[in-house]
């Protein structure tokens, strides 16, 4: 660096600092530079200039009460079922973009309005507030500590050890009142979740018709959802079932099977795998039918509806439950009985 | 017949004779004159199908093999039907620009009529789909309701509830379903295209097709209504309030730093 650069560099330094830093070093380092000295604000200065802070600060309050009229104004005024269309948005609720604006606009202004009078108008003074230790004086301390002591004593806490261990047992006790009440909770779920709807001789009912699937509706590279037939949505616990017994049919070219005992268990290639994701229950048929991947949605379990329903990635922790079928002397398809085990996520009994 | 012989002097004879003659021949210009139309129609789609071999040959036999048989670089198109052209070609996916994880739409490159010889070349390799007439995929009519219900349990898992689209493995995606014509959307249930499964006649009937083209054309449209607007693909509250925290949130802190960085002072430092 050249002694040009130098003085150049110095010369933009405020006057005050310079002479400072020739003293500082000398007797302390960490002296208390002090506030720097306060500068005013135009509006300080020029009363002209405060008044035309002020207008500005009411007309922002104006504004607002402005908008909020309006809101009031749009909320009477527009019906509820209009659409207006906004070019970037579409096309939306007429009354909910007037709300939604007007309210906007009478909230950010108040906010605007209220920075600009702390900003311009209120005293910018520096203060400076000592700190002080928070601790109280020997005397209250010692005085506290007496009377606690004393009123020890007097308990007899320390003394009377048959009512203060009783007392310790009550205490313990109490909360087993509230972990007992947890039994209100519900039934315990016993053996439902080992169970679906699922049994021997139900016929597959196509989930979009209702009607009973034949294997020759089932084509390659097709998805198709089904439920145990005797099931319908006006049942009171058709949700609850449907959740363990929702199933999902693809056919494969029956030598694209690799798994030996899924080949056993289709029709003509037909495999029928449970809905229910074996990781936290979600549905999961996001089905490639050129890979035989179902990928689920919530945490990307991968599994591969052509080796069992085996997991290829992600968190599952097993294949997929697949349903034992075939197609009775009517041509329908059936199942051969409930899932081998139980559906949907692991719990600690499962088996 | 010595009857008939004893009148062939008959003044009238050459008059019948006449009459006979025209109604022999008449009576065998009208059996075969339906069946040379006929011949002209089998001409017309021989004519169609030549066509669209040529087509298939410059355009699309490197992949699909000369014969629709397929390659290691393409799938077989026998069987496919000519609702899978029409989507493909119609769609721009085919012809590929390039090998990947999955066949972008872009613009359509064969105008509508070499599309019409490509499927009649298709469709003459295998039965398949055939492209739906206005009829089959037209949404007029259609139950919404039922359309939107059909969606949550065939498509939704990766379309997503208002068909704006989801990703799969690989890179592989399902694509928003913003813009697809009714036709084009008939197709993919139809067809399956890629690593979409299909949805066929025998467990989605056509009834339930159109419902489900109905619901589209309801959320999903230029023309859909959205009482809030701006409702980020529908993808629910967490996305929402995902975004609001991250983009609103911002845009606040920003605003209150270039706030807070513009002195008030009047002489500026």
């Amino acid at each position: 660096m050249s002694s040009h650069e130098i003085s150049e560099a110095e010369e933009k330094l405020p006057e005050a600092r310079g002479a400072e830093s020739a003293v500082r070093p000398v007797d302390d380092p960490f002296a208390d530079p002090g506030l720097p000295p306060h500068e005013h604000r135009k509006q300080d200065i020029d009363e002209r200039a405060a008044k035309r802070s002020e207008r500005t600060v009411a007309l922002l309050f104006t504004v607002s009460m402005v908008a909020t009229i309006a809101f009031i104004a749009a909320y009477v005024a527009i019906p509820v079922d209009r659409y207006i269309y906004v070019f970037p948005i579409g096309h939306i609720s007429a009354l909910n973009f007037a709300l939604g604006v007007t309210l906007g606009i009478a909230l950010f202004t108040i906010g605007a309005g209220a920075v600009h009078w702390a900003r311009t108008l209120m005293s910018d003074e520096e203060i400076a507030d000592e700190r002080h230790p928070i601790e109280a004086s020997p005397e209250v301390k010692s005085k506290v500590l007496e009377e606690f002591h004393t009123g020890a004593k007097e308990s007899g806490f320390g003394r009377r050890k048959l009512a203060r261990n009783t007392l310790f047992g009550a205490l313990a006790l109490v909360p087993l009142s509230g972990i007992v009440l947890l039994r209100d909770l519900g039934p315990l779920p016993g053996t439902k979740l080992r169970h679906t709807k699922w049994a021997r001789g139900k016929r597959l009912m196509n989930y979009n018709t209702m009607q009973p699937l034949r294997p020759e509706d089932i084509s390659v590279g097709s998805l198709t959802f089904a439920m145990p037939e005797g099931m319908s949505e006006d049942q009171h616990d058709f949700q609850t079932e449907i959740a363990k017994a929702a199933l999902m049919l693809v056919r494969l070219q029956p030598e694209n099977i690799k798994d030996k005992r899924e080949l056993d268990w289709s029709h003509e290639g037909i495999v029928a795998f449970s809905k229910i994701c074996t990781h936290v229950g979600c549905p999961i048929n996001l089905y490639e039918q050129q890979t035989h991947h179902v990928l689920c949605p919530c945490h990307q379990s991968t599994f591969d509806l052509s080796d069992g329903g085996r997991v290829i990635f992600g968190p599952a922790g097993h294949a997929l439950p697949q349903l034992r079928i075939r197609a009775n002397d009517q041509g329908y398809l059936e199942a051969m009985g409930d899932f081998p085990e139980p559906v949907g996520p692991a719990y600690w009994e499962r088996g | 017949m010595k009857k008939l012989s004893a009148r062939r002097r008959h003044p009238l004879a050459a008059l019948v004779v006449l009459l006979f003659a025209l109604a022999v021949t008449g009576g065998l210009y009208a059996a075969f004159s339906p069946s040379e139309a006929k011949a002209d129609d089998s001409s017309a789609q021989s004519l169609a199908i030549e066509e669209g071999k040529k087509l298939y040959a410059v355009g699309c036999a490197t992949c699909h093999g000369t014969g629709g048989q397929g390659t290691s670089d393409g799938p077989s198109l026998v069987g496919v039907g000519s609702a899978a052209v029409d989507f493909q070609v119609g769609t721009g996916r085919m012809p590929a620009q390039q090998p990947g994880a999955q066949v972008p739409k872009k613009k359509k490159i064969y105008s509508d009529a070499e599309i019409e010889q490509l499927a009649a070349y298709i469709a003459s390799l295998g039965a398949g789909p055939v492209t739906p007439t206005k009829s089959q995929y037209s949404p007029d009519g259609a139950d919404v309701a039922k359309g939107g219900e059909l969606f949550r349990t065939n498509c939704a898992q990766c379309h997503n509830f208002g068909g704006k689209g989801g990703a799969l493995t690989n890179g592989k995606y399902a694509p928003a379903l913003d813009g697809v014509s009714p036709k084009h959307l008939y197709e993919a249930m139809q067809t399956g295209p890629q690593n979409m499964p299909s949805f066929p006649d025998t467990v989605m009937p056509e009834k339930n097709k159109q419902d489900i083209i109905a619901y589209l054309d309801t959320v999903n449209s230029d023309k859909s209504k959205s009482p809030g607007g701006l409702e980020l693909g529908g993808l629910g509250p967490v996305s929402e309030g995902l975004f609001g925290w991250i983009f609103g949130m911002g845009a606040m802190i920003v605003l209150t730093i270039w706030v807070a960085a513009r002195t008030a002072k009047a002489k500026k430092s």
